[in-house]
This record gives structure tokens, C-alpha cells and sequence, in this order.
């Protein structure tokens, strides 16, 4: 908005002198104006452009909502999930997730002393078959795994033109309305989050469900998890119990090296797990 | 399907950085390169390089009118492309490019117009109708050729070659930047990318210039300056062991300290770019021209000149066929291993027709070719008399570099 203003400020610049009578601008002063009004122009008019539609960066989703109001965060306890994929296909028929992407996925782990081995077949959608390894599995778990929302999150740094933000209620969203689809954030993303959604060409990731979460529900992926694995909370509620569980008990995050601050956190998660 | 080993995240199995974002730094590379060596001429008093200098900055120029053009096509929405210029974000990397390229190709303009200033002026004098017109306007309205007016050119092209060379080296080393930034990727994650993106833009850019100014020189049966052509073949011999030590630092440190990422990274060297890295980039493109060319360097008193020339054509070749594996064996390569660290993706094959196949690709390096043969026909790349003659047209840059190695 503050291209309209600049635009709109120089337009009464130049129709309102200083003085009763009009002094005629100096061909110095009347470039100067006209260049300055080009400019202006511009900027309204990418303006206007990314305000065609969509949710938008510095715009609460609905007047009811207060996003000031919110601080959202995500648990997953790893030794609860069974694999059943129900999470991915929720995920995918809420958010017409095209086929061979994923905004979430399920990742299965077999490790022994002698090896290991991770997959995540069609990322766990169809639930898994059993499988043989050449070593003997000790141990054996599933790691549901999605955008982690971080606070100090690279795919926001790196969007060229500020497609990616972040919600004051915590949540990392693409304006599909202003993204270039350069890829650059998917290149940026150390969770494998992100993709180019081929039918819109734009980058595309977990929401939380944003549509869902700003009028009181939960995400889809957590309200059909049959074993509450995947717990869904506010950290600005002080009776939450994801944020006591995260408050009192020893959570870990997704690749805390990189330090990018992720709001998805795991209990009992194992060295092997990146 | 891609097929896959071990385990990738299951949205890494796609190249998003296509066929054209290897195109990008390769064609970047030439800008920056030809610009180092018309450099050497007008900012560094380099005599030798005389010869070349105009078709280096000629060259400079019009890869860098098509510089854009890959990130242009790559993109999901090529019409929100300005949006990267007219509102960036800052903290963006790429955010970089619009502000960087568009001062360059200010500067570069500019510098070209004073290059040329005289030849335009004579041929605006020398030409009619539209043609005059045309030259005049090009001249901006100054027929001025005294000796004093000229000394202010030189000292114009100077001080636009030294604000030149700093923005050309920046022009690109950004490039290596915007893969050496991403933590998120160990195989492009490291400080050295933008040096060896910067000292592999020499290398293609002088190996670039060795090949077209012979093939110019045969075309218009010209004679080839030994001088320069000894001299462009020593510089390429410089880069080039610059540029080949330090990408076999880059690995060994990571080998050596047996970081975490170089399980997957030594596995992706030798299977998926054993053929692209290996063979292609280090031994085809790397040791072989490197023996030629210290050949042309250490026994250059005795070569016939068909030797030299031959050599140094076929070393430049193989240089420019490093420089392109490179950029692949980066661009690509960074993508055929999954974040996950567990798993590598089978080779990409970009497709033949489409906006990032392989097409647009060649006609991506086709278009600079036609760019400069029409700045040939329009400003005329060659002096005419070069060597001798070319009193108004030629000793221009001369007096610049004369200046240079006086002062």
C-alpha cells in the first residue's frame, strides 16, 4: 500500500502548487516528478497485482480471528504412530496435494546393529507391506514427517520477492499469488518440505491446515490420527498439553545443527532419524 | 520415475533447478571472463592482449543481453519474473540479481559507447539517410574526435573498466553465492563456490576468446597475433590450475574430515558423476588441457605456429566442455542426492523440446554469436588496419593502456 500512497502523493504534489498562482515546473522539476510518478506507478501496480486474491502476508485470515492471540506448535510422539498413512491421505484430499507430492509423509525405520534401512513408500500413503532386510532389525519405528515450521526458517531468507512469510500465529505460508516459482525455497528447505505443484507452478507446503486452525479446528492430518501421534497446539494457551509436553518433557527437533528454529517437535526420536 | 537408492525425502526425487539454471552460470561465466581479459588490456597497461580486446568486450556484452534469459524460462511464472527488480526481498540471494546485473550492464553500455565512440563518429560521417541517422543518435549528438576529447574517453574507460571489474566479479561470484549459501545442501554448501564459480568464469571466458578469435581471424583472413594468442593460452593455463586445485580441495577437505555429508557425497562422485565429474570435468576437461596448455606455456619458443594454435584451440575447447560440466555437475548433481542424506536419484536427463530442454538451451548460446556479429555489422568488432593503420579507430584503448603502465 505504501506504492499507493507514494503514487498517489505525487499526483497532489503536482496539482497542488504552493502559492495562489500555478508556477509552471522547470523541465528539471517536471522530469524529476514523471520519473518519480513512473516509479510509483510500478510499485502499485505489483501492488495491486499480488492483491488479487489469496492470503496475504500482514493480513489476518478473518476478522473473528486474532492471530495476536495464537502461537501455534506441532507434536509427534514417534514410538505412538502405527503407519497407517491415514494423515497423508487426509492431508491430500484437504489440500488437493497432487499426486507424487507431499505436504506430509510417514517414514519408516529398521535398524540393527549391523545396518539400517528407511522408506517411505508413495510417503506412506497406502499404509506399508512388510518388508525383508539383509540384517537383523532390532529395532523398528514410523516418523511422521511434514514442514517444520521454522521460526528461523531459509526458505522464507531466500524467497526472492517475499512470496514466503510467516503468520504472527507461527505459521510458514506461500502466497501463490506473488511466487515466481523459482524453486529456490525448495532448494533452501533442509526437510525436503517444499515442491513446485505442477498444475499452479508455484512453491507449495503444509499449512497446518491454516484454513482450518483460524476457525478452531485442528489439522487434518491430527484430527484422523487414530493413535495421537500427531498433536496439534497453541503455545500462547497455558493449559495446552502440547505446549506442557513441550515445556516439561525432553523434545527434540528435526536437524537442530542447522538451526532453523523448528515449531514441529518429537519426542522419542532416534540418532538415525534426519 | 525417477529411480531411486537407499532412501530420498520423498519430494526430492524431483530436479526443480533445471537444464537452463546450469545455463545461467555457464553463460554468466563468459560475461565475466571476457570482461577479466578486457581488463587485463585497458585497466592493467596488458599490451598483448591488444588483439582482443574489443571482441572480449564485445563478447562480455552480448552474453550478458542473454543472461537473463535462462532464469527467465526456468521460471513457473516467467510474467511475475520483474516482480524479483520491482520488489525484492532483500534477505534473498537472488533478490541480488536484478540490482547487480542491471548496474553491470549500465557500466558495460557505457564503457562500450566509449570504446566505440570514434568508430561511431566515423561512420556516422561517412554513412546517409536513415543509416546517418541512426550513427548520429548513437553518437548522442557529439562529433567531438580532438586529441583532448579522446584523452577524456580513455580516461572514461578506464575508470568505467576499474568500476567494471569488481561488478563483473561480483556478478558472478553472487552466482556462486546462491549455491554456496544453502546449509540446507552439503554437496553446494561451502565458502569456496564463489571463488570457483568466479576463477572457472576466467577460465570459459579466455578459453572462449582463444577459440573466437581464431575462428574470426580465418573467417576474415586475418593474421593471429602469436603474442596474444601465447599470452591468452598462459592465463588460461593460470585459471584453469586455479580453478582445478581448488575443486580438488573442495572434496578432499571434505573427505578428509569425513564429515557427515561425504558418505552420500563420495557415493554420488562414483556412481551417478562418475562419468560427468570424473572423466568429463577433472580428466577430459581438467588434466588434459592443463598438460596441453603448459605445452603452449613452457615450450612456446618452439612451437610452429599451426602447433600453438592447434593446441591452444583444442585445450580451450576441452576447457569450455570443463566449465559446462561444472556447472552441471553442481546444479544437478546437488539435486541427485536427497536431503535426507540416505539416497541419491538416478541421473536427469533434461527433455529435448520445451522451454528447459535441451533446445532452448543450444539457442541460448546460439543468440550471443548473433548478438555479436550484429555489433560487428553495426560497430565493427575489428579495427580496420589492425596492427598499423586505424589512425582515428585504433589507438584509442592503446593510449589508455599506455596510461596505465605510465602512471
Amino acid at each position: 500500500m505504501a506504492g499507493r500512497n507514494d503514487a498517489l502523493r505525487v499526483i497532489q504534489d503536482c496539482q497542488a502548487p504552493a502559492g495562489g498562482e500555478p508556477a509552471a515546473p522547470t523541465r528539471r522539476e517536471f522530469l524529476g516528478d514523471a520519473l518519480k510518478l513512473a516509479s510509483g506507478a510500478v510499485v502499485f501496480l505489483a501492488g495491486s497485482a499480488g492483491a488479487a486474491g489469496g492470503a496475504q502476508p500482514g493480513k489476518q485470515p478473518d476478522e473473528a480471528y486474532n492471530w495476536d492471540d495464537h502461537l501455534y506448535a506441532y507434536l509427534i510422539d514417534t514410538t505412538k504412530c502405527i503407519g497407517c498413512g491415514s494423515c497423508v491421505r487426509a492431508c491430500k484430499v484437504e489440500n488437493g496435494v497432487p499426486d507424487g507430492f507431499y505436504r506430509t509423509w510417514v517414514e519408516r525405520y529398521l535398524i540393527g546393529m549391523e545396518g539400517s534401512y528407511v522408506d517411505s513408500p508413495n510417503g506412506g500413503m497406502d499404509g506399508f507391506t512388510p518388508v525383508q532386510v539383509g540384517f537383523v532389525a532390532n529395532k523398528s519405528f514410523f516418523v511422521p514427517k511434514m514442514c517444520n515450521h521454522c521460526k528461523a526458517t531459509p526458505c522464507i531468507q531466500v524467497c526472492p520477492v517475499g512470496a514466503s512469510y510467516r503468520t504472527k500465529d507461527g505459521v510458514v505460508m506461500v502466497d501463490d499469488t506473488r511466487c515466481i516459482g523459482c524453486g529456490y525455497c525448495v532448494q533452501a528447505c533442509p526437510y525436503g518440505s517444499r515442491f513446485i505443484n505442477p498444475a499452479t507452478h508455484t512453491a507449495s507446503k503444509c499449512t497446518w491446515c491454516y484454513h482450518r486452525i483460524t476457525k478452531g479446528l485442528k489439522p487434518a492430518c491430527v484430527t484422523v490420527c487414530p493413535t495421537a501421534t500427531r498433536q496439534f497446539g497453541d503455545m500462547k494457551r497455558e493449559d495446552d498439553p502440547v505446549r506442557k509436553a513441550i515445556e516439561h518433557e525432553r523434545v527434540e527437533i528435526m536437524q537442530p545443527h542447522l538451526l532453523t528454529e523448528p515449531q514441529c517437535y518429537y519426542l522419542h526420536l532416534d540418532k538415525e532419524v534426519r | 520415475m525417477p529411480e531411486i537408492t537407499g532412501y530420498a525425502f520423498p519430494n526430492d526425487i524431483h530436479v526443480t533447478w533445471s537444464l537452463m539454471i546450469v545455463m545461467y552460470p555457464y553463460i554468466t561465466g563468459f560475461v565475466a571472463g571476457a570482461f577479466i581479459v578486457t581488463s587485463l588490456y585497458h585497466l592493467f597497461g596488458r599490451e598483448e592482449f591488444r588483439p582482443v580486446a574489443r571482441l572480449a568486450m564485445a563478447t562480455s556484452f552480448a552474453f550478458l543481453l542473454v543472461a537473463g534469459l535462462p532464469l527467465q524460462l526456468h521460471l513457473g511464472h516467467p510474467e511475475r519474473g520483474p516482480l524479483v527488480m520491482i520488489t525484492p526481498h532483500f534477505t534473498s540471494a537472488m533478490a541480488g540479481f536484478g540490482i547487480l546485473y542491471s548496474s553491470y550492464l549500465v557500466v558495460l553500455a557505457l564503457e562500450v559507447w566509449f570504446v566505440w565512440r570514434e568508430e561511431i563518429i566515423a561512420r556516422a560521417r561517412r554513412s546517409r539517410g536513415l543509416k546517418r541517422a541512426f550513427y548520429a543518435v548513437a553518437a548522442l549528438g557529439t562529433y567531438d574526435t580532438s586529441p583532448e576529447a579522446l584523452e577524456i574517453d580513455h580516461r572514461a574507460i578506464k575508470v568505467l573498466a576499474g568500476i567494471g571489474l569488481p561488478m563483473a566479479c561480483m556478478l558472478h561470484g553472487y552466482v556462486g553465492f546462491i549455491f554456496g549459501a544453502i546449509k540446507a545442501n552439503p554437496w553446494w554448501s561451502t565458502p569456496l563456490m564463489p571463488v570457483i564459480f568466479l576463477l572457472s568464469a576466467a577460465v570459459s571466458g579466455i578459453a572462449l576468446l582463444i577459440v573466437l578469435y581464431q575462428l574470426t581471424a580465418k573467417l576474415g583472413s586475418r593474421p593471429v597475433d602469436q603474442q596474444c594468442l601465447s599470452a591468452l593460452s598462459r592465463w588460461l593455463w593460470f585459471f584453469l590450475i586455479l580453478t582445478i586445485t581448488l575443486e580438488l580441495l573442495e572434496i578432499i577437505v571434505m573427505a578428509y574430515e569425513k564429515s557427515e555429508s561425504w558418505l552420500i557425497i563420495s557415493e554420488l562422485l562414483a556412481s551417478r558423476l562418475q562419468f560427468s565429474y570424473i572423466t568429463v570435468q577433472m580428466i577430459v576437461g581438467g588434466l588434459i588441457p592443463l598438460i596441453l596448455l603448459a605445452i603452449v606455456v613452457l615450450m612456446n619458443r618452439y612451437l610452429h605456429e599451426r602447433v600453438r594454435s592447434t593446441l591452444s584451440t583444442v585445450a580451450a575447447l576441452l576447457c569450455l566442455l570443463q566449465v559446462f560440466s561444472m556447472r552441471w555437475n553442481i546444479v544437478v548433481g546437488g539435486q541427485l542426492l536427497s536431503k535426507s542424506l540416505r539416497g541419491l536419484r538416478s541421473p536427469y536427463e533434461p527433455e529435448l523440446f520445451g522451454r528447459e530442454g535441451v533446445l532452448m538451451a543450444i539457442v541460448l548460446l546460439i543468440i550471443p554469436f548473433v548478438i555479436l556479429f550484429v555489433f560487428d555489422r553495426v560497430l565493427g568488432i575489428w579495427r580496420r588496419g589492425e596492427g598499423g593503420g586505424g589512425a582515428q579507430a585504433g589507438s584509442g584503448p592503446a593510449h589508455a593502456a599506455r596510461g596505465a603502465s605510465h602512471g
